[in-house]
Order: structure tokens, then C-alpha cells, then sequence
């Protein structure tokens, strides 16, 4: 109210002057009704796509589909081989990229200081989150598969895969160490504890759901992956399954992939190519989903 | 004067009461620390080894970053000395088992790069920031709600399920609408690379535009001007530099996106014409040509080249994404 009085004493924004250019209101009207237009046209695309693979692939889908091996030059049968070797797959991207993404989240949000040193990190970790896919692959083929000499691998793939996650683990497990009060090590250092035990004992568990989201916020992204899985261990096909760490491995992107260009009989094995998009979307959005609900409860826990 | 003021301003504020408590763990006050398996001077040499391991585990990171730079460049120099830089970046053929001659000249496919993903962002963009715009200063709660969880959604979506989608859907539509033999093409790639980069945009775009000082609307909207001037003139342009970093972030993905282009953009090897003509892309190369080529000859070196010259351009895009993102946080501190 006082503002209101302020500029009414110095003459103020008279009723006119509002409506001198045009009618605002209409276009505001209009323009409104644009971006919401907007709006509606991005939730559409994202529906008309959920709902062509989802009507398109559903009918394929039965327990057979899922566990079976592929049959007959993969134009029959199911895809178990490409759903287990995404499993194992992202198993070892989880394995590979949280421990070190967790305590790169560690050091940057309990001990790092604002110097350089942790400018360039941080840098670092937003540069690798921007480095194409592809390069990952590169660089899997150059030191996984060759230096190290790992060959074609599920671990040569999983540790590019792992490379290929580090900055979402360490972006979400700092997000998660932040959220945690800082009343918390107060609390801890009063009594005597040191720096790592009020860390292990106070932040780390209330910290934890938090970290659990970002890591299946980083497998889900590694299982939809392929271009780097391409030269590192994912096969075309594979008459068993895998056995150890050394095996190839099919896995459902690439498996996708397969089925929707490099086939020999494209057309026939469209319903296959459907089914396996379907499950790997439904893979992928569960994974995301649960994430999301685990981070919305968790959220909703710390305030209250 | 000012300059040590400063400083020294700057190490009060660093040295707060928790670390005041750490260097002085006071063993008359906190008698138990003593009694501790090894005592204070063990203790203490424990936490600076835990210190230092998650100091090790953070610079990781750069040593990635670094490796990475460092293979793709030592592999490209190997290329380079057997094909020349120059002709390397502007030659239009790529022929690396020619008859005659091999060439290995990539132009052809930094522009069938760049186009796919200016075709991309030419749709991304406007319609990116207007759903940003109404999610941020338009939407009611409830509309967000909703939205949100769905443009997540299609983050979500693998890249090889939207090149499916590509050929599936976009393909026979596009051949149809525009009487082409078959949609595999330039425009194809576009529409799903605008798609991928969407959620992108949309999300750092909204982050940047909720971003903007509340005292910014509030001064607009009390001399009087509408919610869509305050929108248009003063809160947009005040989050200017965040919407531009969610801009510069999308065409970095969409120019490292391989799956999505490989299957949608049909791979001719033609330097291209119009939207409507097949290209093949730098990262398709990679992907198409890396399982056929023979280790350590000029074809698997000028594959890493190529990988390089991508690494330069998405590095150069964070870099400038980094450089907006820093000045938004600039102004909204003011």
C-alpha cells in the first residue's frame, strides 16, 4: 500500500496510460495462448510417441517374448539374451561409477575449498557431461579394449559405460550431500567426532536416498546407451549367454538397433523391433520413475 | 589496502566455527578422543589419508577429461601426418579404400553435422523457450505438476528408441507428405534431434527464467505494465544469459547424438543439397566405420579425428554454455 501511495503522490501511472498501446489484454491474450500452444505440441509429440511403441509393441510382449532365446535367425523367438546382458551391464556401470562418483561428491561438497582446483573440476565434470557419446566409445576401444587389453567386453563396456555416467553420480550425490543440514556435522564435530566420522555417521546415511536416486538416474541412462557399447563388447548376436567378465554380450539398445536396420529381413521382424523398444522404454521409464518417486517421498521426509 | 582487506575478509569467511573445530579437536574438552584406538596423533593422520582419498577421487575427473583429450589428439596427430590437416578438414571426399587414391576429407560431414542440427534447433529453440516461458510465469501449479514429470519422460527416452521412431513413423510420413522415394534424410534427423534436445532446453530455459530476482516482476508489474510485457520485456531478457546456456546445450547434444542420426538420416556418402537429401553425419562415421577397419592404419586414426574435431566442438559449446551460466548466476546474486 505505501508503494502505491508513493507514486500516486508524484502524479503515478494514470488508468490511459495503461491502455495507450492497443489492447494489452488481448495480447496477452494471444501470446499466452501461443506458448501454451507450445506447450500442448511438446506433451503431444512426447504422447504420440509412448503411444505408437506402446500400442505397436504390446501385443508381441508375453513372458515368452521376454525369456526366451531368439530363434530361427533372429526372426523368432524372444530377446532373454539382450534383456540379461542389459542387466549385467548396467550392473557393472553401477559398480564402476559409483563408488568414485560418490566420493568425488565427497570431496567436493565436504572438503574441497573455492580455489582453482575445484573450478577446474567442476568444469570438468560439465565438460564430460557434454562429451558425445560416441568419444566415449572411442576412448573405451583406445584404453579398455586395447591398452588394457580387456577385448571386447561386458567390462570393457561397462567400464566406458561407467566413465560415460560419472558426471550424473557425481552431480546427483552432491545434490543429495547438499541437502543435508549442516546442523547435522555441528552436531557430530560438538561431540568430538572428526571431520570423516561426522561424515560417515551423520551425512553419508541421510544422505543416502538421495545418492541411490542419482544412481539410477546414471544405470537407467547407461542401459539406453549404445554408441558406446557398439566397438566395446555388444554383439550382434550370441548363441549363449554370457559367461564371465571376458564374454560378449547383447544388449537391448543394440539389439533394437539390429532389428530395425541391419537385419536381413527388416520388414518380418518389425513386431520383434517393437517389442524390444517397449521394453527397454518400460526398462528405462521404471527405472526413472522410481527414481523420481524416491526422491519426491525422500524430499517430502527431510521437510517434514 | 583494499586488496589484503579483502583477503583477509576472504579466510575469515572460510575458516568457520566447524573447521575451527577440526584443526582444534581440544583433548581437554573431548576427553573420549584420547581414549580412541591410537589416540589423537593417529586419528589425525587418518583423517588427512581420508582427506587426500577423496581429494584423489575428485581430481579423477580430470584426469578423464584429460585422457580423453590426449588419446583423440595423439591418435588425430597420426592421421593428420599421413593425410594433412588442411585437407583433412575441407576435403568433400571420404574414400578411405579408394582405388586409386584414398581420401579422407571430412567437410562433407561437418556439414551434414551442422545442418542436421541447425535444422534441429531452428524448431527446438522457439518452441523449447515458449514452453519454458509458460511452464515458468503462466502455468498454474497443477500444469506444472503434470508437465514436468512428462518432459522428464521423454529425457528419458534411450536415443535409439527415437531413431526407431524415425524410421517407423517420421520416414513414411515425410515420403508421403513431400514425395520422396523415402524419408531417410536431413529433415528426418532434424525433427528428432529438435525432440532430443527439448527437455533440455525446456528444463535449464525454466530453471533460468524462475531464476530472475522476484523484485524484477514486481518493479514491472507496479509501473503498470501487463503480465506478458513483464514477461516478454523484462523477464526474458533478465534471464537472458541462462536461456542462452540452455540453448548452447542443446545443439551439444544434438551435434554428438550418433544412434538417433545413424538410423534416421539414411548415410548417403553425397555432399548434400537441401534438408531432403540423405547426409551422413561425424558421429555416424565413427559408429558405421570403427568395427570394419583394421587397427592403427590412416582409416582407424582419421576415425579418432574425427572423434576429435566432435570433442573440440562440444567442448568449445560447454565451454560457452559454462561462460552464460556463470554470468546468470551473476545476475541473479545482484
Amino acid at each position: 500500500m505505501r508503494k502505491l501511495q508513493l507514486f500516486s503522490a508524484h502524479g503515478g501511472l494514470e488508468t490511459d496510460d495503461l491502455r495507450r498501446k492497443g489492447h494489452p489484454s488481448l495480447v496477452e491474450g494471444i501470446a499466452f495462448a501461443l506458448l501454451r500452444l507450445s506447450m500442448l505440441l511438446v506433451i503431444a509429440a512426447i504422447f504420440f510417441i509412448f503411444f505408437d511403441i506402446f500400442s505397436k509393441g504390446i501385443g508381441i510382449i508375453s513372458w515368452e517374448f521376454i525369456t526366451a532365446m531368439p530363434r530361427r535367425g533372429m526372426t523368432e523367438g524372444g530377446i532373454w539374451p539382450a534383456v540379461l546382458g542389459t542387466v549385467y551391464i548396467t550392473l557393472i556401470t553401477a559398480a564402476a561409477s559409483v563408488p568414485v562418483g560418490v566420493f568425488a561428491a565427497i570431496y567436493l561438497n565436504e572438503y574441497a575449498r573455492k580455489n582453482i582446483f575445484t573450478r577446474i573440476i567442476r568444469l570438468s565434470i560439465r565438460n564430460l557431461a557434454g562429451v558425445p557419446s560416441i568419444v566415449y566409445g572411442l576412448f573405451g576401444v583406445a584404453l579398455f579394449v586395447r591398452a588394457l587389453e580387456l577385448g571386447t567386453s561386458l567390462l570393457s563396456a561397462g567400464l566406458t559405460l561407467g566413465l560415460l555416467t560419472l558426471p550424473v553420480t557425481i552431480t546427483a550425490s552432491e545434490e543429495a550431500l547438499k541437502a543435508v543440514p549442516d546442523s547435522f556435522r555441528e552436531g557430530a564435530l560438538a561431540l568430538g567426532a572428526t571431520k570423516w566420522q561426522a561424515i560417515r555417521t551423520n551425512v553419508i546415511p541421510s544422505a543416502l536416498p538421495g545418492i541411490i536416486t542419482g544412481m539410477i538416474l546414471g544405470i537407467s541412462r547407461a542401459a539406453g546407451e549404445t554408441a558406446p557399447i557398439l566397438f566395446t563388447g555388444a554383439a550382434f548376436y550370441l548363441a549363449s549367454l554370457p559367461s564371465s567378465l571376458s564374454s560378449r554380450f547383447m544388449a537391448l539398445p543394440y539389439h533394437l538397433f539390429i532389428m530395425s536396420t541391419q537385419h536381413h529381413s527388416i520388414e518380418k521382424v518389425r513386431p520383434i523391433a517393437y517389442g524390444t523398444a517397449l521394453v527397454l522404454i518400460g526398462l528405462v521409464v521404471t527405472m526413472n520413475m522410481s527414481a523420481i518417486i524416491l526422491r519426491a517421498h525422500y524430499r517430502k521426509k527431510m521437510r517434514g | 589496502m583494499l586488496i589484503p582487506s579483502l583477503a583477509l575478509w576472504g579466510v575469515l569467511e572460510e575458516s568457520s566455527a566447524v573447521e575451527f573445530c577440526l584443526r582444534e579437536p581440544y583433548p581437554a574438552l573431548f576427553p573420549h578422543v584420547l581414549k580412541q584406538k591410537g589416540g589423537l596423533f593417529l586419528n589425525r593422520k587418518l583423517e588427512t589419508a581420508i582427506a587426500y582419498f577423496f581429494t584423489l577421487n575428485g581430481a579423477f575427473v580430470i584426469f578423464i577429461l584429460v585422457g580423453i583429450f590426449a588419446l583423440l589428439l595423439s591418435s588425430s596427430f597420426a592421421a593428420w601426418q599421413d593425410v594433412g590437416f588442411i585437407s583433412f578438414l575441407t576435403d568433400r571426399v571420404w574414400n578411405p579404400s579408394g582405388f586409386v587414391a584414398s581420401h579422407f576429407g571430412i567437410f562433407t560431414k561437418i556439414v551434414g553435422t551442422l545442418m542436421v542440427t541447425a535444422g534441429a534447433m531452428l524448431f527446438a529453440v522457439p518452441l523449447g523457450i515458449a514452453t519454458a516461458a509458460y511452464l515458468a510465469e503462466v502455468a498454474s501449479s497443477w500444469e506444472r505438476e503434470i508437465v514436468k514429470p512428462v518432459i522428464e519422460l521423454l529425457a528419458a527416452v534411450p536415443s535409439v528408441v527415437l531413431g526407431f521412431f524415425g524410421i517407423v513413423v517420421f520416414s513414411p510420413l515425410l515420403a508421403r507428405i513431400f514425395n520422396l522415394p523415402n524419408g531417410l534424410n536431413a529433415l528426418n534427423g532434424s525433427i528428432l534431434l529438435g525432440l532430443m534436445s527439448l527437455p533440455t532446453i525446456i528444463s535449464i530455459a525454466e530453471d533460468a527464467l524462475t531464476a530472475v530476482p522476484k523484485e524484477y516482476k514486481e518493479a514491472s508489474l507496479a509501473l503498470g505494465a501487463t503480465r506478458w510485457q513483464t514477461l516478454s520485456r523484462v523477464i526474458i531478457p533478465a534471464a537472458g544469459s541462462g536461456v542462452t546456456a540452455a540453448i548452447m546445450l542443446g545443439i551439444g547434444r544434438s551435434l554428438g547424438e550418433t544412434m538417433t542420426v545413424i538410423m534416421a538420416t539414411g548415410n548417403a556418402l553425397q555432399f548434400p543439397s537441401d534438408f531432403f537429401s540423405s547426409v551422413r553425419t561425424m558421429t555416424a562415421t565413427i559408429a558405421i566405420e570403427l568395427g570394419e577397419v583394421p587397427a592403427d592404419t590412416t582409416h582407424y586414426y582419421s576415425l579418432f579425428a574425427i572423434g576429435f574435431v566432435l570433442f573440440s566442438m562440444t567442448f568449445l559449446v560447454s565451454l560457452l554454455a559454462d561462460i552464460f551460466l556463470h554470468r546468470a548466476g551473476e545476475v541473479k546474486k545482484l
